[in-house]
């Protein structure tokens, strides 16, 4: 059913759609719409059979979902950012349990300076946890993600973690098509737990592993991810098979036939870059698109399959590893080691800053004449990083950087004086 | 379940780690002597049959108790319970009242006509026993219960001895005493009384004897030499209480005076008092040197006897008697003051002790004879084999809980010799003392007190002073038991120990270490109420 | 004492067992059939109180459940002498996930079953959440007040021995007073731990006016079986904190363990009570009443406070501490006194 709606509550619904049984909450921005509607809804008895925790912090959160899902319940939560690190200690444990809990990621930079906008570092920062994690290109690919997710985690043992932009996805209002309960019977059986706290059959869940059997227990944890690589495109073509659309898969392709350059991203800055890249394929532009929707594990081989015939890739993420550069560009280069193509980094979106189609325009015109440096800051304002570098050379004392720069740009009633 | 690798475990799997490796000491279970039974004269397991007692089978606790003292009513009135003295609980708050169990058991037994064991087969070994006193009656049990015949030969006219005549009835009721002396005979003993044997070795040849035990007591008054008048009246104890069992009670007038310090001085002088006289003991020292056991003295100045302390008779007149005044020296001797004063007497009663009457032995080769009674071995047995003694008449203290233990170790030494072997006595555990004892365990309970007959009927009839417990204090009193040095069950170690390393093998099976996995932290040892585990160095 | 004690004297009520019972007033641990949910061949040290303590309860607590129950278990002792691969001692279905999060696992897991119970599972399984003192009152302290307020179907066990003995025996936020540790060593001006900080969890527990919070000791078994059996009765919230000695952090002979547990009552240090809704209910009494240094002298980690020139201030001011646990908690029986 088509319907016009903000985006966390396209993902409320297709969560409620895929009957959960437990679902903890903490407030964080800009998940809280998410959990807010489902709440809701178990509060109204929408979701039949399902327990709705508040709890106290989102480290809570993740450990309530241990514990549920070690006990064989469809678990569910969802956070962003701080939240994210606050749990980050379960979120490493829950992957190493192998206890299937989907949780939504409403990408946030990780501060400080403390920022709720919107970039991939929270989710990034995750990307060693043994976590599955898909990024949503749309409102409906997030829905469809959180549908696939709960099939995936259930087949393997694994959690997943769906990752969708904050406010530009979370809190966009779009046309979705909802699909009917029947439907995600059809496509989601009910959890079968793979290991579970049951009194009729005890075991230990959580030993203590030393020396002798820890780096089997990583190889088999990484052997998961291996199958997750065959899965999630099975798993999207039987998704197809029921709902009629694409959605999910490891990659996706957007123009890339005869591409001399392809841009490779991830999330809803996507569709600013196909925009992009429609009128300067209008122009006779050789240049296309590739969208990675599944980071971990990452899809190697598509990615080379992709990009193997042309000459450069502009890789543009929205997360940053201070001190090196890209993150996903590391993980493409490791993609095409060993073809001889040009690869280009692009930092761009953090902290929320706008990707206008007329920066993108700029930086690929650069890229296709080789013109960029390895690392590119998207839009820096070297005015203002300048003057506080230059103001840091003069004075040991210089004051943060962050309250500097915002006085810099003319944002603070401070500068007024 | 399909678990994953490493992370996911089957349940206990943990016992293949055999942590019993990591042990330097170990505990080892053991069984020490409880102090009671190692006081009891009679050799009483008084801790065993305790335990019946206190799951309510008093029958069983019985049998258990006859197993080494077939007189229970009989020791529940007259034993002087050194046992309780020796009782750790009397270190807690107060001894266990076995005097008192023991008593009702008795008297439970005698109200429910309980039976000793007859013997399953005979020996066809014929025992001579001389004296139907406590220690010939308690040797003739054990004899039958070896399967040997028996006969006993009785100066006297009934059963008993000094329980009989020298015991007044207010402390010993003569039910009880026939009765226990009764089921002796019940189990085929054969009784011949008013026979004075004159010589053992005829009589034992006319018998045709096996063997013989003689335990003919000392019932001759000792005598003093006290200038006296020819009118004054100067009795002996002995003679008192004998006579106080026949028709014709003695005429000893009101004002009586008795001589000596001892428990047949006290005996006789509440004896006295019962009779509507006017007692007053005359001892030469101190109380707290008086022979006499405290509480009798006690209750005998309870019930109106007077005392005299530090005083000896010089001269007794027809209706006085003169009295010096004693002070003792520096070593504890009394010592005359030339202090004189007179008293009103219609008689004097000396109790100054008993001596044997060994005529039986005259002319038997062997025989050592000193101090007035005869010697005997370790196995009981005089100069003259196959002729044992007991009882009053060897050198030992003097009461009937002793000659009770005569009785029977002679009976197991007989027993012995008249199958060519000797007797040899397990060895004996280590006494289990007060400091093996964990005693936070044991619940707080005061002794029970047993009823004291009012005090105008004390001074006026020759009812049972003290009474018995009934069932529920009985009982009570029973559970005051620790245990000491005896596993009873109480679980402690199978609980306590961290590590599941104690195997409880069920009721009345007590327990096991698990040496794969005890660790040898010693916490078993340290929480055992009654210190029946050990801990002993590993062999390393 | 908590419950009515039976007036078996030989035995009395303070040994494990009792032949003269009827077998339904028996105690778990005598039964030779208890489940042994903490089984033989665990790594725990030699006289750990907290092996034993965690036997007992949870014991217990399965045989309250008629064996339907559940645990989760924080990071700490417990945890890696009862679990390292490849070997198990738990016989009941267990859980570890982390340090600070036993609690929040146990109201995943009761969510959990609350749902299937919904759906139609037939069994009335139950849940525990058991750590250290270092689990409960430090970093798990957040976990655990959610899990209270929110009050969740859940029974939290802490199993106190006063540190992180896990580690070598560092300073918690239960550690007494001037007691020693790797973190407090007994130099300077203030030897041990410091007065006047640490947290007594029981009384924070109470403040959350959960259903249940009681107090016990592996000195008194039978008190200590009542209470889970009655946690057992309650829904929602429950927390039972058990005084654990360690030999190794406590610096005490393994024979003691049980004993300085008793002192710890006996002396009033630790104040053994129950308490419903908030409000105190019930408190075990002091049998023989003893001054704090019989509870201080067998501890190596105070023994700084004795020697040649005790620590007399500092002994008074634990006898005070003592005192005041003593008063507030009822633990003398006026009747007696």
């Amino acid at each position: 059913m088509l319907k016009q709606m903000e985006g966390s509550h396209a993902v409320a619904e297709a969560v409620a759609l895929c009957r959960p049984e437990v679902i903890c909450a903490y407030p964080i921005s800009p998940q809280t719409h998410i959990v807010e509607g489902i709440g809701e809804m178990v509060k109204a008895g929408e979701i039949a059979n399902c327990e709705f925790i508040n709890v106290e912090s989102e480290f809570a959160a993740m450990s309530v979902a241990i514990g549920s899902s070690a006990t064989g319940a469809r678990t569910y939560t969802a956070t962003a950012s701080q939240g994210l690190l606050f749990m980050v200690e379960a979120v490493y444990n829950a992957s190493g349990l192998g206890l299937p809990i989907v949780m939504t990621v409403a990408n946030r930079a990780i501060g400080a300076p403390i920022n709720i906008w919107n970039d991939h570092s929270d989710s990034i920062s995750q990307r060693d946890s043994g976590w599955i994690q898909l990024f949503a290109e749309t409102n409906q690919e997030a829905l469809d993600l959180h549908i696939q997710a709960f099939k995936l985690a259930e087949e393997l043992s694994l959690p997943v973690m769906v990752c969708m932009d904050g406010f530009i996805l979370t809190h966009a209002y779009e046309r979705v098509d909802i699909p009917t309960q029947e439907q995600v019977d059809a496509f989601l059986p009910p959890y079968e737990p793979r290991q579970m706290l049951d009194t009729s059959a005890p075991v230990s869940i959580g030993a203590m592993v030393g020396p002798e059997a820890f780096t089997e227990v990583r190889y088999l944890a990484h052997e998961k991810q291996m199958q997750a690589l065959e899965l999630v495109p099975k798993m999207a073509e039987e998704f197809k098979a029921i709902f009629g659309r694409d959605s999910g898969g490891l990659v996706r392709t957007y123009r890339t036939e005869d591409a001399e350059t392809i841009v490779i991203a991830m999330g809803s800055v996507l569709g600013t870059i196909k925009d992009t890249v429609d009128e300067m394929r209008d122009a006779g532009v050789k240049i296309g698109v590739l969208g990675i929707t599944s980071f971990r594990p990452f899809p190697l081989d598509a990615v080379r399959q992709a990009i193997q015939h042309v000459k450069r890739v502009v890789v543009l993420e929205k997360t940053f590893a201070v001190g090196i550069g890209g993150i996903l560009s590391t993980d493409v280069r490791t993609a095409f080691a060993g073809i001889d193509i040009l690869a280009y980094t692009v930092i761009a979106g953090l902290g929320g800053r706008p990707i206008t189609m007329k920066s993108l325009h700029e930086l690929f015109e650069k890229a296709g004449r080789d013109d960029l440096v390895p690392l590119t800051f998207l839009d820096l304002d070297w005015k203002v990083v300048n003057k506080q570098l230059a103001r840091e050379r003069q004075q040991r004392r210089s004051g943060p950087a962050a309250e500097n720069i915002l006085r810099d740009v003319s944002t603070t009633a401070a500068n007024l004086s | 379940m399909n678990k994953p690798f490493a992370i996911t475990l089957n349940p206990g799997s943990s016992l293949a780690n055999h942590t019993g490796s990591w042990r330097t000491e170990r505990p080892v279970y053991v069984d020490r002597l409880p102090p009671c039974n190692s006081q009891c004269p009679a050799g009483e397991d008084i801790q065993g049959w305790l335990f019946h007692a206190e799951s309510g089978n008093y029958e069983k606790a019985w049998q258990h108790l006859t197993k080494d003292n077939p007189f229970p009513a009989i020791m529940g009135r007259v034993c002087y319970h050194s046992c309780e003295g020796a009782c750790n609980r009397g270190n807690l708050d107060a001894p266990v009242g076995i005097n008192s169990v023991e008593r009702f058991l008795g008297d439970e037994a005698i109200k429910r006509g309980w039976k000793l064991v007859e013997p399953a087969t005979e020996s066809g070994k014929h025992v001579l026993i001389v004296g139907a006193g406590p220690s010939g009656m308690s040797a003739a049990y054990h004899l039958r219960r070896f399967g040997h015949r028996v006969t006993v030969y009785e100066a006297g006219p009934m059963l008993g001895g000094m329980m009989r005549f020298g015991i007044p009835k207010y402390r010993l009721p003569r039910d009880v005493l026939d009765a226990e002396m009764q089921r002796v005979v019940e189990m085929g003993v054969n009784v011949v009384v008013n026979t004075k044997v004159d010589n053992i070795l005829e009589t034992m040849a006319a018998g045709g004897f096996d063997a013989a035990f003689l335990a003919v007591g000392a019932h001759i008054a000792k005598r003093a030499y006290i200038p006296s008048g020819e009118v004054s009246k100067i009795v002996d104890a002995v003679s008192v209480l004998r006579s106080m069992e026949g028709e014709d009670k003695p005429m000893l007038g009101r004002r009586v005076i008795v001589y000596g310090g001892g428990n047949t001085a006290i005996d006789v002088a509440r004896t006295a008092k019962r009779m509507g006289a006017e007692p007053i003991i005359v001892y030469r020292r101190t109380r707290d040197k008086m022979p006499a056991h405290d509480f009798e003295i006690e209750e005998a100045m309870q019930e109106g006897v007077m005392i005299r302390w530090l005083s000896t008779i010089k001269k007794a007149g027809d209706t006085e008697i003169t009295i010096e005044k004693m002070e003792l020296d520096a070593s504890g001797f009394p010592q005359p003051t030339g202090e004189f004063e007179t008293l009103e007497a219609d008689s004097v009663v000396l109790a100054l002790g008993q001596d044997v009457d060994l005529s039986l032995l005259e002319g038997v080769p062997g025989l050592e004879l000193s101090d007035g009674v005869v010697q005997v071995d370790a196995n009981m047995m005089t100069g003259r084999a196959g002729v044992f003694a007991g009882g009053d008449m060897v050198p030992a203290d003097r009461n009937i809980t002793i000659a009770v233990g005569h009785g029977k170790k002679a009976a197991r030494n007989i027993d012995a010799w008249l199958r060519g072997t000797t007797y040899v006595a397990p060895p004996k555990h280590q006494v289990a003392t007060f400091d093996k004892l964990n005693t936070w365990y044991y619940a707080d309970a005061p002794k029970t007190v047993r009823p004291m007959l009012d005090i105008i009927r004390r001074q006026s009839t020759f009812d049972e002073v003290q009474g018995g417990l009934d069932e529920s204090t009985a009982l009570f009193e029973a559970r005051r038991c620790l245990s000491c040095g005896n596993c009873f069950e109480c679980d402690n170690c199978y609980g306590v120990c961290p590590d599941n390393a104690v195997i409880k093998l069920g009721p009345g099976k007590r327990f096991e270490f698990n040496y794969d996995y005890c660790k040898g932290c010693g916490m078993c040892v340290a929480e055992c109420p009654c210190g029946a585990i050990n801990m002993v160095p590993e062999d390393i | 004492m908590s419950f009515q004690p039976v007036k078996f004297y030989q035995t009395g009520t303070f040994t494990v067992g009792n032949r003269l019972l009827v077998p339904e007033e028996r105690s778990v641990q005598a039964n030779m059939e208890r489940t042994n949910s903490l089984n033989s061949g665990h790594r725990a040290c030699q006289g750990c109180g907290e092996a034993l303590g965690a036997r007992y309860a949870i014991d217990a607590a399965m045989h309250a459940t008629n064996n339907q129950l559940i645990a989760a278990n924080a990071t700490g002792c417990l945890e890696v002498f009862s679990t390292p691969y490849p070997e198990t001692s738990w016989q009941i279905p267990w859980m570890h996930s982390l340090f600070g999060n036993a609690p929040a696992v146990a109201t995943g897991i009761a969510a959990a079953i609350k749902v299937k119970r919904q759906k139609g599972m037939k069994d009335d399984v139950r849940v525990v959440a058991q750590g250290g003192d270092g689990g409960t009152t430090d970093i798990g302290f957040g976990c655990l007040s959610g899990m209270f307020e929110r009050n969740d179907d859940v029974l939290y066990i802490c199993y106190d021995n006063g540190g992180y003995m896990n580690t070598g025996v560092q300073r918690s936020s239960a550690t007494p007073p001037a007691a020693r540790t790797a973190t407090t060593m007994p130099v300077g001006q203030q030897p041990g731990n410091v007065f006047g900080q640490g947290k007594f969890m029981p009384a924070i527990a109470m403040a959350h006016e959960i259903p249940y919070v009681a107090t016990a000791t592996v000195a008194d078994l039978r008190d200590l079986e009542h209470k889970v059996r009655k946690a057992m009765t309650f829904r929602g919230a429950r927390y039972i904190h058990i005084l654990v000695p360690c030999p190794l952090g406590w610096g005490s002979a393994s024979q003691d363990t049980i004993k300085l547990s008793r002192l710890a009552k006996e002396t009033g240090m630790f104040p053994v009570f129950e308490a419903e809704y908030g409000e105190l209910t019930n408190s075990s009494k002091i049998r023989r009443l003893l001054p704090v240094e019989e509870y201080l002298k067998p501890q190596k980690r105070f023994a700084h406070l004795f020697g040649k020139s005790p620590a007399v201030g500092t002994i008074v001011r634990l006898q005070a501490l003592a005192d005041k646990n003593i008063r507030r908690y009822q633990m003398l029986d006026k009747e007696a006194n």
